[in-house]
Order: C-alpha cells, then structure tokens, then sequence
C-alpha cells in the first residue's frame, strides 16, 4: 500500500478494511452542527499576495535588533559570531539524526566529545554529557540523579532558581512523590533577602539546588556551602544562571557542587523565541553511571588510531528501557555543536571580556538608576549583568510604558514574587552600548 | 563448568552460600559467560535491607546492564568493594572471588526453596 496518496480506491480499500461504508460515519460521535461550521473565510489569494500579506504582518514584529533590549530572566541577548551559524548549518551536522549507529559518525562524536571538555572546564568537573534539553531541564535531570544517589525523597531549592527552572523540577519529581521545599526570598531594609537554604535540609533531604548568578543576578557566596550541605549527607546542585559568568567567576566545581548545569543559550545560540537551547550537565567522577544522556568517549581503534564512541550506555534507555537513568534526556547535539564553535572562538580571555563588559555595563546601569528619584536597585551586591529595580509603579505598568519609547525593557516578576510587584528586572550584555542605557535611564526619569 | 555443590541457586543465575553466621552471594559462571566482560558492578550499602526477589544492584558489562537479585530477604552486613576497581573479577572467578554481598538473613528456611547445583545446572542446559 502506497502511504503518500489517497486516491478514492484506496480510501475505499481502507474504509473497507475497517468495515465502514462512508468516511463521514467516523465522525458520527461529533456533533453534526460542530462537524463542518462556516468557515466564513475571504476570498482565496494568490501566492503573490499571500506572500505581501504575510510580509506586512511579519514587519510589525519587534526583534532584539529593532529595539535596544534589556530583557534577561534566563535568556541573553549576546553576541553570537557569524562562524557559529555556518559552523551549525553544515549539513553534516544540520541535517543528522541522532546516531543510533553512532560509530559511523566520527564527526558528530568528535564534537560531542569537544562539546563535552568544554562544558567540563566550564562547569569546574570532571564528567560532562551530551548535553540535554535546556537549563531548566538541566536542573530537573539532576534532582533526579541526586534522588537516585542518595535514596532520599526531599529536595530543597532556593526561592532564587529561576521559578521556571522550579517548576520544571516539580513536573520532574511529581509522580515520584518526593517533597519540595523552598527557600522564601523577602524584601526588607531595601534589599533582597533569602531564608537560608541550610534551615530546610534535613536527613531526609537528597540535594540543595542553587542558582548562580541566582534569578535576580546576584553572585552568592557560596562559601562552606558544600562542606554543610554534604555533613547533612545531601548532595549539591548548582545551575548556572547567564553561563557567560563563567568567563569571570569561579566554576559550580569550585564551590563544590557535585552536580552542575547550566543554560546554553547565552553560549552563541538565537533567542528563537525562549528555544529550542540545550542544558548544560557535569558531575563529580564517581556520580557518571547516575548521569543521564549520552556521553561520548575517546578511544583507539584496531590500528591504534584516535577514533570516538558513545560510551556508558548501558546507562541508557536503549538497553536499559524503564530502568534507563532517564528517558527525557535526547541530547541537543546541533546546539550544543554551536555552543562549541562559540567558546572555540571567543577562547577563554573571548569569554572573559564578554563577561567583563556584561557585568561593567550593568554596574554603570545600576549606578545612574540608583540615582534615580523612586528607584532603587534591590538585588544584593554583587551581581553580575541583571538586578531587579524598585520601581514607582508596578513592574508590569512600568514595562509598558517603556514599550511605548520602543525600550524592550526587562521583565517584571510579579506573577512569580507577588510580594515584588513594583520591581522590574533588567538584563545588559556587550550588546548595549552606553547610548542606550542612558537612554533607558533618561526613560525611567521621565515616567 | 560445574555449578559448585556446596550452594543454592536461583533461576535468575545467582548463588547463594552458607558461611558462619551469614550468606554470600555472587552470580554464576553462566551468567558471566552471557553477560560477556564485566565493566561495572553497582552494589548496596553495607546496612541496606534487601527483599528475596527484588533487585539488590546492577552489573553491567560491555553489551548489556542487569539487575542483580536478592535471592533471600536480610540485611547487607558487607559488599565486596574490590569489584569496584576489579570487576573482571566476576567473569575470571565468579564462585569465589567475585562475590558480590554478605547478609544476615531474616529468614534462613528461605534458602531450602532454592535451586540445588544440580537442577540448576539443568536450568542452563548444562
């Protein structure tokens, strides 16, 4: 049976098969008034005006490019070189399936395999995978592996991981009845405060997840964290909020975290609309048999020649079906291709100066903001490129009005922190130059 | 091989030993010999209690991962922690220095429903 028409012998060759005299005796349980309503569509248009049409909608869209943006909450809009969208659009990359026959795709692994040493140096440990959806993925993944590790049944998340992170967590862990407990962030004396993770943890507690830069662009110090975390027999994970920080601050395996993951997006990958991005993922050695997704390994071959593999999958799900460490893991190799042709160009002292203009230009923000009458910069110091602003007004009114100036400026978190309702959260890059800030500063004033 | 006659088996190709006050247990030559060369044995804490049936650990070997299981109900009282950097041990010698746990059985008439050497060696066509 040919699958790609349907001519009318065939429909009647299948209509017969199912026992069925006329196509519309399947949609008999449909009610007739709602089976075939009025469209009331206009007149059909030929390809060229469609295509007009279809143009002049598209241009009343806004992009990053259009507006000076200030936007961050998890997605930053840095500069990606040319190189990394030719390097991705190589159809040897673009175009592959993942390699369920990985040995005949020594180029894929090879940059599985370089992906995975970058996100190693990165992160600060020694173990890294594939990769796997996105940052908030990423998080879920690992409260997953510490439950497992541990065979404990709670976890305890800082009110300052991303709530999109969290609630990703809570869809994770939710059919496995493991609790959630989460640090309360409170506003007092003008600053941002957190309840203290350490208070929740308990010896039924499988892992501590922090954030950082946290939610609100805070650097935390997360000094003595680890030793408390582990005397309390728990595991640390720590998600990397704009993983550009990396080039300035210490790694997650420089605090001791014992899973780590990050968002990649920052790393050379389009905003496209909020994805698809890919989660960064790394661990400490003795945890790789727990760590989801694939992972490829360097070998030799027969003739002692370099040559690479998928390795570990017996971890997998492939082999191991339900038992498999996780069955929500596809790896995001393009992206992750792309995440590897970003950090190979810019090299560490590239990664270094994004994160250093990052956090300047963000320091000169706050500094004239601050200023401001009625505004006040509430997120605790130091922070690396975003703070949240008090604001005069709600954080919803203040962004609308700023949309009126063509600002795409930032984002307000009073739907996630209702008791921050007059706060914005504002996000800088290499991407904004002074120009604009002073422009986005001379906005506020003038609200 | 011979399946040794001073133990039980269980269908699902491990053995169990009386030894002191407690039981050994490994998996056989069989298993090993299908399994093909082992890569990795996960095994659980020494204070662990494990059910008779249920899955104690896994191993896992170049082409495949399996769980290990308890053949009785008891408490893991020691783990054989050379497996970790020697897991070839359980192909080269799985009777004896590839064992895997020691329990304290919760209830030693468990073992009289075991499979003897010989109607194991049945089982595998042996």
């Amino acid at each position: 049976m040919n699958f790609t028409q349907l001519a009318p012998e065939e429909r009647a060759a299948m209509l017969r098969t199912i026992g069925v005299e006329r196509g519309e005796e399947l949609f008999a349980d449909v009610p007739a008034d709602a089976r075939f309503p009025a469209l009331e569509l206009p007149p059909a248009l030929t390809e060229l005006e469609a295509r007009r049409h279809l143009g002049k909608l598209a241009a009343r869209n806004v992009s990053v490019d259009d507006w000076p943006c200030f936007i961050g909450a998890g997605a930053y809009n840095h500069y990606a070189p040319s190189a990394v969208g030719h390097i991705m659009g190589l159809p040897a990359f673009y175009t592959s399936y993942t390699p369920y026959q990985p040995e005949v795709s020594q180029g894929t692994l090879q940059a599985m395999f370089e992906y995975q040493s970058l996100v190693c140096d990165l992160l600060g440990l020694d173990v890294a995978n594939a990769s796997v959806y996105d940052g908030a993925s990423a998080v879920g993944e690992a409260v997953l592996m510490a439950q497992r590790l541990t065979r404990r049944d709670r976890v305890v998340l800082a009110g300052s991981v991303h709530p999109q992170w969290r609630e990703v967590v809570r869809s994770y862990v939710a059919a496995r009845g493991v609790e959630i407990e989460t640090s309360a962030i409170e506003l007092g004396n003008g600053t941002l405060s957190e309840q203290r993770v350490l208070d929740l943890v308990d010896e039924r507690t499988a892992c501590v997840v922090v954030q950082q830069p946290d939610f609100f662009g805070h650097v935390r110090d997360l000094n003595g964290l680890s030793d408390a975390v582990h005397e309390r027999g728990a595991l640390l994970v720590i998600g990397v909020g704009d993983a550009t920080s990396l080039g300035v601050f210490k790694s997650p395996g420089e605090w001791g975290a014992d899973i780590a993951t990050a968002e990649g997006q920052s790393l050379g990958l389009p905003l496209q609309y909020g994805g698809p991005w890919a989660g960064l993922m790394a661990c400490r050695p003795e945890f790789m048999r727990q760590l989801p997704g694939r992972i490829a390994g360097q070998t030799t071959d027969h003739d002692g020649r370099r040559g690479f593999v998928l390795t570990l999958q017996a971890r997998e799900q492939h082999i191991r079906r339900e038992k498999a460490t996780s069955n929500i893991c596809t790896s995001q190799t393009l992206l992750a291709i792309g995440i590897t042709a970003y950090l190979s160009l810019l090299g560490p002292a590239g990664l270094r100066e994004v994160a250093r203009q990052s956090h300047a230009k963000a320091v000169y923000a706050a500094e004239r903001i601050g200023a401001l009458p009625g505004y006040r910069v509430i997120t605790p110091r130091p922070f690396y490129n975003e703070f949240l602003v008090r604001t005069p007004d709600s954080g919803r009114e203040v962004q609308r009005r700023l949309l009126e100036q063509h600002l795409l400026a930032g984002v307000p978190v009073e739907v996630d922190y209702p008791g921050l309702r007059n706060g914005l959260l504002l996000a800088f890059t290499e991407q904004n130059p002074r120009a604009e800030i002073d422009r986005l500063v001379e906005a506020l004033r003038g609200l | 091989m011979t399946n040794p006659a001073d133990r039980r088996y269980t269908i699902e190709h491990e053995w169990i030993k009386a030894e002191d006050d407690h039981y050994v247990i490994g998996i056989t030559a069989f298993a090993q010999d299908q399994l093909g060369d082992i890569v990795y044995v996960e095994l659980p804490k020494v204070g662990d209690r494990v059910q008779a049936g249920n899955a104690f650990g896994v191993i896992e070997s170049v082409k495949t991962a399996s769980d290990l299981y308890a053949p009785i109900s008891g408490e893991v009282i020691e783990v054989n922690s050379d497996l970790v950097d020697q897991p070839q041990a359980v192909n080269a010698d799985p009777y004896d220095t590839g064992w895997m746990i020691k329990l304290r059985a919760e209830d030693s008439t468990q073992i009289e429903q075991l499979l003897s050497a010989a109607q194991y060696s049945e089982q595998t066509g042996e």
